[in-house]
């Protein structure tokens, strides 16, 4: 290697290339073997990805169904059986037929129950009159759920009152009807964009994980300045340890897709080499935010802290794969426009589910792609800067 | 008597000094006391189911005084922000598509019409499902202003009005606010992440750089040991948790409607059960990298399946059952309740006792673990 070194200052420049190439086969092969013997890497690169995918593409839902909720009738008339029959055959609900309020109440308090529907005793009587009221307690610990609610007990009621209506009198009850549509997941199922949401999630810690500790470990150890007295020069060391990782992280991203696609039922509506090309700019975002903060800290303790900090916790709070960005104050969301995860997050979910938007492609990737562009010279930079 | 006084000390030495290691270097004391502080902020922000910007836009068919009165309704909300005026039903997919609006509000030619001639008129509403959970919120909220415009309506022109109401009211949360339910449950997420970390990783960072080895030496004895790793986690986790309460209360103004000791009771317990899980890793992982993966692999599925961001209610009950060793489930739980509802421990039982047993076992079989490996 030596010899390589000499003639590269004086040989030709394809010779220099040659050798470069030769230099950095070197590294990745040791960086794989490397990798081949500590189980852990693998485990990390595809091991991790199929139980993370399978855990929460099964386990995480913002589906409501089956709500438990106490309908308390205080006195049975026929009205009141056949309001109360709505709840009984509606598959979002679960309802425990009371006949007070104490005791329902008390369920809602041990938060047995998400809410209490009381139809009064008096209920026929209004119903006869025009002016019936039924109350409706909801428990407000999760609000999103306690809306969900609201919104099914007013789906409920407005069928009901509608057949009342149409039984008396021919004019319509409500003067306008909002008629719904919901594009890209017709059938309101929220593994639709939590899956996809997922596959972010999982490549953002796989791709931050696989590299922080690497280059860490090297200076703690202290093998990366017995790196350094070879003529190995410090871009090739970034590329030999970024290689191998790559290849391992896009494997776990390959079980993440097929598992969306076979397990999961989330429809590809785009092109299956746009989600490979978008994924392969994000792999290497990922890996180089590992890189860089571990090249800067060059403590694993810390560099494993800082990398669960600056890329787990965002990803999953701010990249708009569980909360709108819109509606996030106007600094968090400066903040989220230097989040690589928010640009992956609009693709994947586009890709799967919208199909090749390209005025959402375009934008997005070219992002991406400056972002792996300005990793890569940042953690060249601070190594030079090590050196120094 | 007098050795359970010098064992006590030697704890007590060996914990100011992983305090010490931990707090000494500034990059590692930073990395410690300000980021949970920071992701409150940052997250109590973020972590909202609530929408307070829809961006829609209109296919106005009608172009009658009627419809846009309806269309007024929704940019007066304060909430709804129209980014175009469509021209053609054909427009709609080119702006869905691109992300510029959310929802479009599509009113029919004969809008005011059968209006007034009491027939009921359409408006249709299209929605971006790609992220379903705000679509169905956005709708809902549209829903609801084209509710108030039909009692308007109905009032004016001597409509009945609906022959069966509803009074709806929240407990424990009155104006359903995400936030007062998210914030709450930050305490626990942000506090395990490197409660948990810290531990696994301190061990093994002294097994790798062949520092336990030198420990063992030591008069101590593997009990000691193990409580001198786990005392400073738990330090460092209750100043954790105490910034995240801090910021909950006097930056997002959060009601505190319980008692502190009971608050700080269950997030020791649940600091003990974190400790422990690291311990635990630590005991296994011979290397800092395989420390780190394996925190991982449990971390992730800890604050994912905890019921903070999506409801354990809406769990299939196989992972249900899983979420039962997930001592964040309980924490979560605990600093809510204990928060927005003011529970006594009393009330808390079927939650500490999961987490006692889970900190017991853990605690016994790292111990076990370390016990074996010494001799």
């Amino acid at each position: 290697m030596a010899q390589m070194a000499v003639s590269e200052g004086s040989g030709s420049s394809s010779n220099a290339w040659a050798s470069k190439l030769r230099r950095i086969r070197a590294l990745v092969m040791k960086e794989t073997r490397q990798i081949v013997r500590d189980p852990s890497s693998i485990a990390i690169g595809a091991v991790l990805p199929l139980i993370l995918i399978l855990l929460f593409g099964y386990g995480l839902s913002l589906d409501v169904k089956n709500v438990p909720i106490a309908v308390v009738m205080e006195f049975p008339t026929p009205e009141a059986v056949d309001f109360a029959a709505g709840f009984q055959l509606s598959p979002y609900f679960h309802p425990f037929m009371m006949r007070s309020m104490p005791p329902a109440q008390q369920q809602l308090l041990e938060h047995r129950v998400d809410g209490v529907l009381r139809i009064p005793a008096d209920f026929s009587r209004h119903i006869a009159a025009g002016d019936a009221e039924v109350q409706l307690i909801v428990h407000g610990g999760d609000a999103n759920r306690a809306r969900i609610i609201e919104g099914y007990v007013q789906g409920i009621v407005g069928v009901w009152a509608a057949r009342l209506a149409s039984q008396g009198s021919a004019k319509p009850s409500q003067p306008v009807n909002v008629q719904a549509r919901l594009w890209f997941n017709e059938a309101n199922d929220s593994s639709y964009f939590l899956v996809p949401g997922l596959v972010v999630l999982v490549m953002t810690l796989i791709g931050g994980l696989l590299t922080a500790m690497v280059m860490a470990r090297e200076w703690e150890r202290g093998t990366l300045e017995s790196m350094f007295v070879t003529p190995v020069r410090s871009d090739e060391i970034l590329l030999g340890k970024t290689l191998p990782y790559f290849v391992l992280a896009l494997f776990g991203f390959g079980l993440c897709v097929l598992s969306a696609k076979f397990l999961f039922h989330v429809p590809l509506r785009g092109s299956m080499w746009v989600l490979l090309g978008a994924s392969m700019l994000y792999v290497l975002v990922a890996l180089g935010i590992g890189l860089l903060i571990s090249s800067w800290v060059k403590n694993q303790l810390v560099a494993s802290q800082l990398t669960m900090l600056v890329t787990f916790m965002p990803a999953f709070m701010l990249s708009g794969f569980l909360f709108d960005l819109r509606s996030m104050p106007t600094v968090v969301r400066l903040i989220t426009y230097a989040l690589p995860a928010r640009y992956y997050v609009a693709l994947l979910q586009s890709v799967f589910l919208a199909g090749d938007v390209w005025s959402v492609i375009v934008p997005n990737t070219l992002i991406l792609a400056a972002m792996a562009a300005a990793l890569a010279l940042g953690s060249r930079a601070v190594m030079h800067k090590a050196l120094a | 008597m007098n050795s359970l006084v010098s064992c006590l000390l030697r704890i007590l030495a060996l914990t100011r000094k992983e305090l010490l290691a931990v707090l000494k270097d500034p990059r590692s004391r930073m990395s410690l006391l300000v980021p949970p502080v920071v992701q409150a902020l940052i997250f109590g922000y973020a972590a909202t189911y609530d929408l307070n910007h829809v961006t829609y836009a209109a296919l106005d068919q009608d172009h009658s005084a009627a419809s846009r009165q309806l269309l007024a309704g929704l940019d007066g909300s304060g909430i709804f922000e129209r980014v175009a005026n469509l021209q053609r039903v054909s427009d709609i997919s080119s702006v869905i598509d691109a992300r510029r609006a959310l929802l479009i509000v599509q009113i029919d030619p004969q809008f005011e019409r059968r209006l007034q001639l009491g027939l009921g008129a359409n408006v249709q509403l299209i929605a971006d499902g790609r992220n379903s959970n705000t679509a169905g919120t956005a709708m809902g909220y549209v829903t609801s202003i084209v509710n108030q415009f039909n009692s308007d309506f109905g009032h004016d022109h001597g409509f009945a009005p609906a022959p069966l109401q509803i009074v709806a009211r929240t407990w424990y949360n009155p104006n359903l606010e995400t936030r007062w339910f998210m914030i709450p449950g930050m305490i626990g997420t942000l506090t395990l992440l490197q409660t948990l970390m810290l531990t696994a990783m301190s061990v093994a960072r002294e097994r790798e750089q062949g520092t336990f080895d030198q420990l063992l030496v030591t008069p101590f004895r593997p009990f000691e040991i193990m409580a001198g790793k786990a005392l400073p986690s738990m330090v460092v986790g209750t100043i954790q948790a105490t910034g995240v309460l801090l910021v909950a209360q006097l930056w997002f103004r959060i009601p505190f409607a319980g008692a502190y000791l009971t608050l700080f009771a269950g997030l020791l317990l649940f600091l003990l059960a974190a400790v422990g899980i690291g311990l635990l890793i630590s005991a296994v992982a011979a290397t800092m990298q395989q420390a780190l993966l394996y925190s991982m692999l449990l971390i992730m599925p800890f604050s994912l399946l905890s019921g903070l961001t999506t409801p354990l209610s809406s769990m299939p009950t196989a992972v249900l059952y899983l979420t039962a060793i997930n001592p964040l489930r309980y924490a979560i739980d605990i600093t809510r309740r204990v928060y927005l509802e003011g529970s006594g421990l009393n009330l808390l039982v079927s939650d500490l006792w999961p987490l006692a047993l889970i900190a017991a076992l853990t605690l016994w079989a790292a111990s076990w673990m370390f016990g074996t490996r010494m001799r």
